[in-house]
């Protein structure tokens, strides 16, 4: 088995279609969009985890990031905004024996969704969460989200975002999950390996990616393109777990952290419920 | 000693499924690529390390090097 | 033969009995008053059979769960009460539209909004058929006593299974938390269906295979790996802007239940043949009228019941045929005139409508009914 990253070592393409539905290509992102950079980490990283295909269920609920599951070739399940945690609980218990990943972005989990959200860390269900945060509502046009920053614009915010932000590793962290990291579309190579521990991890795991939307978010901030968007996300916007150990706090202050930024082993609710049926019939 | 001519790198764009976003372009770190309208083109073959870089940042499975 | 052991239970349990007798492993749900019973039960009883409950974190979740549960290839359950019912409405449109099967169980309270939690209602009977928005099935069961929880939920697992779609059981706060002798069947007794599953290779798996009216369903598990989504969708279950095919899925959905409506619609008719003046009544307020009807009969007066097992699909047969007969119908109703539109319409003039309403938190009493079918002789 190959370790993350191999195929810039062997300098050889990965081969992404024996993962991707055929004929369901060029996929509905705009121009710049990152969702399709984390859609191939996110392969990569599965390549990699030992996984078959049909032991993936990949779960979403509304928006543009909920549209992954259908260019995948797993048992994918495209559900209703802000659910997509709930349905992702039924299907892992009644067939424990699926990897259940669930794509959502910032709006559907943290909040049509952010109730499913807590509770779905909290009972540390074994599935991989992934939280793609662009700060707006892409699908319905540019609206503010959970995460736009105080300041910024949105179509529902033309005199600027008066509301405070959700912090979603926080959050997730707060709420049980017992793993909890952060990366960046532009950090892919770092994401493919976030992803694949996030995968292997026996719990809850989330994953917030920070992900540009340079259509709605881009545009009505000044920020001319996806580059400019990612160059964000490499210089000012975030820095990694472990430089932030070396850095001097003046540094870090202000910035996101990337990396695995929490894991714990805790009781999973599958198992624990499989306990329980083994007592229950044991008496 | 000479050292055997490297062999140049093959890059393949798909120009139906290039949105021309111009992200591999911008970040490929020796300026292989340019934008020709609305799609990705290979501007200095020689430069090209195989990095693989462009393909991995590319988010619409339109390059590929080999 | 000796009489078979009957089991003192209320509604709830019933209904739980019902679920498990049908083959129910898995329940998804949030505490509700009058439901809770339902939940309580299955807590106990799920585990013991292999089977999974979860109390999921509000009644969308359960919805959601319940169908997530089915899609992974149990026959799955929730139970709720009317503000219950109204949030999760959403999800039932998905199974609807997804066309998983699932049952939702509402033990209707008074409403709107909180109402009145500890009294009866019949008030959600059009929420059953219109709650989720968009053209849909509705496939809707209302038994009135304990015995009857049990054999129509068993029923409406049987029908979700095999129309894969999901269908609900309304009964309500009277008969859920009344308690009857009930005699538990005995496994085979009664009929259970379980869903087909596809006997073509995992390649060629269509889920909305259109040369079937209900298409084969494989769970997520094993090898078929296939696509499911609320939008509109093509054969294969991807999503589709094609006007035809939107067209096609929208009517197929609803035809399949249209086109068995006969064997969905089960009635019990009293003293229809020769009756002169009609009763129609559903659910609790059923037990009422047939006291009624029995009770004016021994007087003399030919009163007839149709008591729907079916609200949805709307038993249109059964009512046309009694219009053709009697002078009157009468809908008693826990609730200020829904059915009886329904009534209306396929009455179409032929007769007189008249109904009885109450929204008081009270039953409507044998004596009201006698009251206005006396009227009427």
């Amino acid at each position: 088995m190959s370790t993350p990253a191999t195929a810039a070592k062997k300098k050889v393409p990965f081969d992404y279609s024996g993962y991707l539905r055929a004929g369901k290509l060029p996929h509905i992102w705009c121009p710049g969009c990152g969702h399709g950079i984390v859609l191939k980490s996110l392969l990569r990283a599965i390549d990699v985890s030992g996984f078959t295909k049909d032991q993936l269920c990949m779960v979403s609920g509304i928006g543009c990031s909920s549209r992954t599951p259908g260019y995948v070739d797993f048992k994918t399940l495209h559900t209703l905004h802000g659910r997509a945690f709930s349905y992702a609980t039924g299907v892992k218990l009644a067939n424990p024996e699926l990897k259940v990943i669930v794509a959502s972005g910032d709006g559907d989990a943290l909040a049509i969704g952010g109730n499913h959200f807590i509770h779905t860390c909290r009972r540390n269900i074994d599935m991989t969460i992934l939280v793609y945060t662009n700060y707006i509502y892409g699908m319905t046009g540019g609206q503010y989200s959970p995460t736009t920053p105080q300041g910024a614009m949105a179509t529902t915010s033309r005199y600027g975002n008066i509301e405070p932000v959700f912090d979603t590793c926080e959050l997730a962290k707060a709420s049980g999950a017992t793993f909890v990291a952060r990366g960046t579309s532009y950090h892919c190579q770092e994401l493919e390996k976030i992803l694949l521990a996030a995968i292997k991890h026996k719990g809850t795991s989330v994953v917030e990616i920070i992900d540009q939307c340079p259509t709605y978010y881009g545009r009505q901030n000044k920020l001319r393109s996806a580059t400019e968007m990612m160059e964000i996300f490499e210089k000012n916007g975030t820095v990694s777990v472990k430089q932030a150990d070396r850095l001097p706090p003046e540094k870090v202050e202000g910035k996101l952290l990337r990396g695995i930024l929490y894991q714990v082993e805790r009781p999973e609710y599958c198992e624990e419920y499989d306990k329980l049926i083994e007592k229950v019939r044991g008496q | 000693m000479v050292e055997p001519a490297k062999a140049l790198a093959d890059i393949r764009i798909d120009e139906n499924l290039c949105k021309g976003c111009s992200i591999c372009a911008d970040f490929c770190p020796t300026n292989v690529l340019e934008m020709r309208g609305s799609v990705v083109a290979v501007k200095d073959l020689e430069a090209c390390t195989k990095c693989q870089l462009c393909d991995l940042r590319c988010p619409d499975f339109a390059i590929q090097v080999y | 033969m000796a009489e078979k052991k009957k089991k003192l239970l209320q509604g709830n349990e019933a209904c739980a009995e019902g679920a498990l007798y049908a083959g129910c492993r898995f329940y998804a749900g949030y505490p509700i008053t009058p439901s809770t019973e339902v939940a309580e039960m299955l807590s106990v009883r799920l585990p013991k059979v292999g089977g999974k409950f979860i109390q999921m974190e509000d009644e969308i979740a359960s919805i959601a769960a319940a169908i997530g549960g089915s899609i992974a290839g149990l026959k799955s359950l929730t139970a709720t009460s009317g503000p219950g019912f109204s949030l999760k409405q959403e999800g039932i449109g998905f199974a609807c539209m997804a066309e998983i099967p699932c049952v939702i169980v509402n033990v209707m309270r008074g409403g709107p909004s909180t109402g009145f939690p500890t009294g009866p209602s019949q008030s959600d009977v059009m929420q059953a058929k219109w709650g989720t928005h968009g053209d849909h099935p509705a496939v809707t069961l209302t038994p009135s006593t304990v015995q009857e929880i049990l054999s129509e939920t068993v029923r409406a697992f049987n029908l979700a299974e095999r129309y894969r779609t999901p269908v609900a059981v309304l009964y309500d706060e009277i008969v859920g938390h009344m308690r009857e002798p009930v005699v538990i069947p005995d496994p085979g007794e009664l009929e259970v269906v379980d869903r087909e599953g596809p006997t073509c290779s995992p390649e060629e798996y269509l889920p909305y295979d259109d040369r079937y009216d209900v298409p084969p369903f494989a769970p997520f598990k094993g090898e078929y790996r296939f696509h499911i989504t609320g939008l509109n969708h093509k054969t294969d279950g991807f999503p589709t802007n094609d006007p035809a095919i939107i067209d096609w899925g929208n009517r197929k959905i609803v035809d399949k239940i249209e086109k068995n409506r006969e064997s969905i619609c089960e009635n019990e008719a009293v003293y229809l043949d020769d009756a002169s003046i009609g009763v129609f009544s559903y659910g609790s307020i059923g037990r009422s009228a047939r006291y009624a009807v029995n009770e004016v009969r021994e007087r003399g007066v030919k009163a007839g019941l149709l008591r729907p097992l079916t609200i949805w699909p709307f038993p249109d047969g059964a009512v046309s045929e009694m219009a053709e007969n009697v002078k009157a119908i009468i809908v008693p109703e826990m609730n200020l005139g829904q059915m009886i539109h329904e009534v209306k319409r396929v009455v179409h003039g032929r007769c007189e409508v008249v109904g009885i309403n109450r929204v008081d938190g009270e039953p409507i009493h044998p004596q009201q009914i006698i009251d206005i079918i006396e009227r009427y002789s």
